[in-house]
């Protein structure tokens, strides 16, 4: 087959439960753009799955994915050794971040969701913006890339679940203070769980400030032939994978959303079940034969 | 015979004219292969038909009436020459049969299957005047089946290069056609198998996806590359193309799936038709959890539509253990589908709903499917397809107790190319405009055909466009080289 193998160029753990991998995707690191995602399929029998990209290196060749083993799919993905290869990474797909010049952006990461919003920040950064970064996740053993985020940023925020490190609670709470201090805000940018992102809309709706939500709804092709992943945005559907999958926060419908996300949650299940390379709730890296 | 006397061989001779005079060819009936029993074939994917046997074939074969004028070659899209391909499988020579046919089309197994011969080489077969027309498709399918081993040395190169964008039906016969005249050809294909809707489309159970795989194998045979997981218009554009290759087809096809627009189709059990075939076919969800990609199994199944695809998402929700519904807003005459596959899913138990139109699918309040409400149409005077006008009956709303329902109202040319592309018109329909005799779309050097161009079609109305499109190419490319 006329496949590209994809490499994966390192492997690392950076925060309980997520993984960071190198891989070599030149077609797609030439492309790359801030907001955008790739297709992946691991192996044979497996099933193609949405993953952001989180950073490119155009000259290398290569994209950084940051992965967190939650069912079969990002299982298999976390357990594959380094100088193994993935099968299909298709992409860049979506639209890129819509630019923002010369104004100030909160960019909000949440969990995984902080990945993506890296080379979101770094361009608006770029594109000489005041950018203030708020991250969050359950504990402070969640969290990964602050130092990476502290260099694209002006402010860097953290909160999280159990207090462990920041502030003791969610993203929203020093949105709603920055969103209440009065000061000029042009720009929300959130990605993260469903429901953060709902609240981080429901913060910003009273003061008008344009949000911006990056929908990681299920998807199989990713390039607008099915429509597995459709959403209703000011009550017209759209497909995530063409249309976005960068929304304006403020008209998606939320709710339908989390329930579009539990479609598979039985099929889900069976899958992890079947699934045998965890340890600790940490995937192994399979041994090679 | 040698040191044979006159009187023993002109005795011989006659014995022989004789048994063949005895051999009487019953031209009314047609040959009917061997099929699965709709009972067992509802239980797996396997080919619903089996191909002839060699004396099947025979017998079909000289059926034929060998005309002077053979209409059928004027049904054929592609003109294939039927009266010599069949007259060699009545002969016995298969491999010649094959050959007879690949002259004129990259892929007869898949033609042999999928298409509408009814409405094609075999509506203009005399013997379909008096008794059932000759089983062209049938016998093509059974050639190319039986072809053995093939080598096809490649064409010298000219010299020139081509990229196709799209390894469907118009991609591979572009890509064929061009590579057997000497072009150097690339396709640039989005999903990571090649075959467009030949693999994520049409079933297993009507065209096995080994018969894809050995045809695309044919083509890269010819020297064509295939390139796999590239989106034209992401991974690489036209105009990053343009600068590298002599001129760009376009055969991207028909992919993107029409919604209904009625309240509900968000629900949790509403496919696209081409999502659930595509996690079935392509990604072999029927076998899951032994591949990845899951699937609802529902147990009340709706599907809306007449046409080939709904046909297809109907008979695999049967497979997959669903008492089926088939939605349709006209009567069976006005079906699109094949004659063959709607008597398939008859047999197979599948419900015809018709004259239905669905207003809206209802949810319970976790957002899944429970229901799927329609209303009664009545056909009216014919609107500007010819084809009577259905009209809803007030007050005539009935609910069907569903738990999924698959949407087959049709596709649409997938607007990403010209969305990414500067200077690539459409038309009206989304699709591309291209020139009525060069194929050449409003960009100099681009060339498209297929359901890129037409909307969805068929597999060999596809071909056939690609064929000309081909030519058109050659010409394109060999007047701007001797400038």
């Amino acid at each position: 087959m006329d496949t590209q193998l994809h490499r994966i160029v390192s492997k690392s753990r950076i925060a309980s439960f997520t993984t960071q991998l190198v891989v070599e995707a030149p077609d797609v690191a030439r492309k790359a753009r801030a907001g955008q995602f790739v297709i992946v399929r691991a192996a044979e029998h497996g099933e193609r799955i949405p993953l952001t990209i989180a950073d490119y290196d155009r000259e290398r060749g290569t994209i950084t994915m940051v992965i967190q083993p939650v069912g079969r799919s990002t299982g298999l993905i976390c357990s594959m050794c380094e100088s193994d290869s993935l099968l299909d990474v298709a992409g860049p797909l979506g639209n890129p971040t819509e630019p923002v010049e010369g104004g100030t952006v909160v960019c909000i990461g949440g969990g995984i969701g902080i990945a993506p919003i890296y080379p979101i920040a770094r361009e608006m950064k770029a594109l000489g913006n005041r950018v203030i970064t708020i991250i969050g996740a359950r504990s402070a053993d969640y969290l990964f890339w602050e130092d990476k985020l502290g260099a694209v940023s002006d402010e860097v925020h953290i909160a999280t679940d159990d207090g462990s490190k920041g502030i003791k609670g969610f993203v929203t709470m020093p949105l709603q203070d920055l969103l209440k201090s009065g000061a000029r805000i042009d720009r929300v940018i959130a990605i993260g769980p469903l429901i953060m992102m709902k609240n981080v809309a429901n913060t910003t709706r009273p003061f008008g400030v344009k949000t911006i939500v990056s929908l990681n709804t299920v998807m199989v092709d990713g390039t607008g032939m099915c429509g597995s992943c459709r959403v209703s945005v000011a009550g017209q559907t759209k497909f995530s994978c063409v249309d976005g999958p960068e929304f304006d926060a403020h008209d998606v419908n939320f709710d339908e959303l989390l329930a579009r996300g539990r479609i598979y949650s039985l099929e889900e299940g069976a899958a992890r079940e079947a699934y045998e390379h965890m340890k600790d709730g940490e995937p192994l890296c399979l041994a090679r034969k | 015979m040698p040191g044979e006397k006159v009187d023993d061989w002109l005795k011989r001779k006659k014995a022989a004219s004789v048994a063949k005079e005895e051999k009487v060819i019953d031209r009314r009936q047609r040959v009917m292969p061997r099929e699965q029993p709709p009972e067992e074939r509802i239980k797996n994917f396997d080919e619903v038909s089996h191909t002839y046997t060699d004396d099947e074939a025979k017998r079909e074969a000289q059926r034929c009436l060998k005309c002077k004028t053979p209409m059928c070659i004027e049904g054929c899209p592609v003109g294939i020459d039927i009266p010599k391909f069949v007259t060699e499988i009545a002969g016995g020579r298969t491999q010649e049969a094959a050959r007879t046919i690949k002259e004129r089309n990259s892929l007869p197994a898949i033609c042999g299957r999928v298409c509408p011969q009814e409405s094609q080489c075999e509506k203009l077969c005399i013997l379909g005047m008096k008794w059932r027309p000759l089983s062209i498709g049938r016998l093509e399918r059974y050639a190319a089946d039986m072809q053995q081993d093939e080598r096809v040395e490649p064409q010298p190169p000219n010299g020139h290069k081509v990229a196709v964008i799209g390894s469907g039906p118009a991609g591979l016969t572009a890509a064929g056609e061009l590579a057997k005249m000497g072009y150097k050809v690339v396709i640039y294909e989005a999903l990571h198998t090649a075959g467009g809707v030949l693999a994520y489309g049409i079933p297993e159970f009507r065209l096995p996806k080994d018969i894809v795989a050995k045809e695309v194998a044919y083509v890269r045979s010819l020297g064509v590359e295939i390139r796999l997981n590239q989106i034209v218009g992401k991974t690489v554009t036209i105009d990053e193309l343009l600068e590298q290759y002599d001129a760009v087809f376009i055969g991207s096809g028909a992919g993107l799936p029409n919604f209904l627009g009625i309240p509900g189709e968000n629900l949790n059990g509403v496919y696209s038709a081409n999502e659930y075939l595509t996690r079935v076919n392509l990604m072999k969800a029927y076998k899951f959890p032994e591949y990845d990609t899951p699937i609802k199994r529902g147990k009340t199944v709706a599907v809306v539509g007449g046409g080939n695809v709904a046909m297809d998402a109907a008979r695999t929700a049967r497979r997959l253990g669903a008492r089926v519904y088939l939605i349709y807003r006209r009567g069976e005459e006005e079906m699109p589908a094949r004659r063959e596959e709607i008597e398939h899913a008859r047999e197979e138990g599948i419900e015809f709903k018709l004259l239905m139109n669905p207003v809206r699918v209802i949810g319970d309040d976790q957002g899944w499917v429970r229901g799927i409400e329609c209303v009664t149409m009545e056909l009216s005077e014919p609107d500007e397809s010819g084809r009577a006008r259905p009209v809803p009956v007030k007050g005539s709303e009935t609910v069907l107790d569903v738990d999924t329902v698959i949407i087959a109202i049709g596709n649409s040319p997938n607007p990403l190319l010209a969305k990414t592309t500067q200077g690539l018109k459409l038309n009206r329909h989304g699709a591309l405009e291209v020139d009525g005799y060069t194929f050449m779309t409003s960009k100099e050097g681009v060339f498209a055909g297929g359901d890129a161009v037409s909307g969805s079609a068929t597999v060999i109305s596809a071909m056939g466009q690609a064929k000309e499109a081909a030519k058109a190419i050659d010409e394109y490319v060999k007047s701007k080289a001797g400038k």
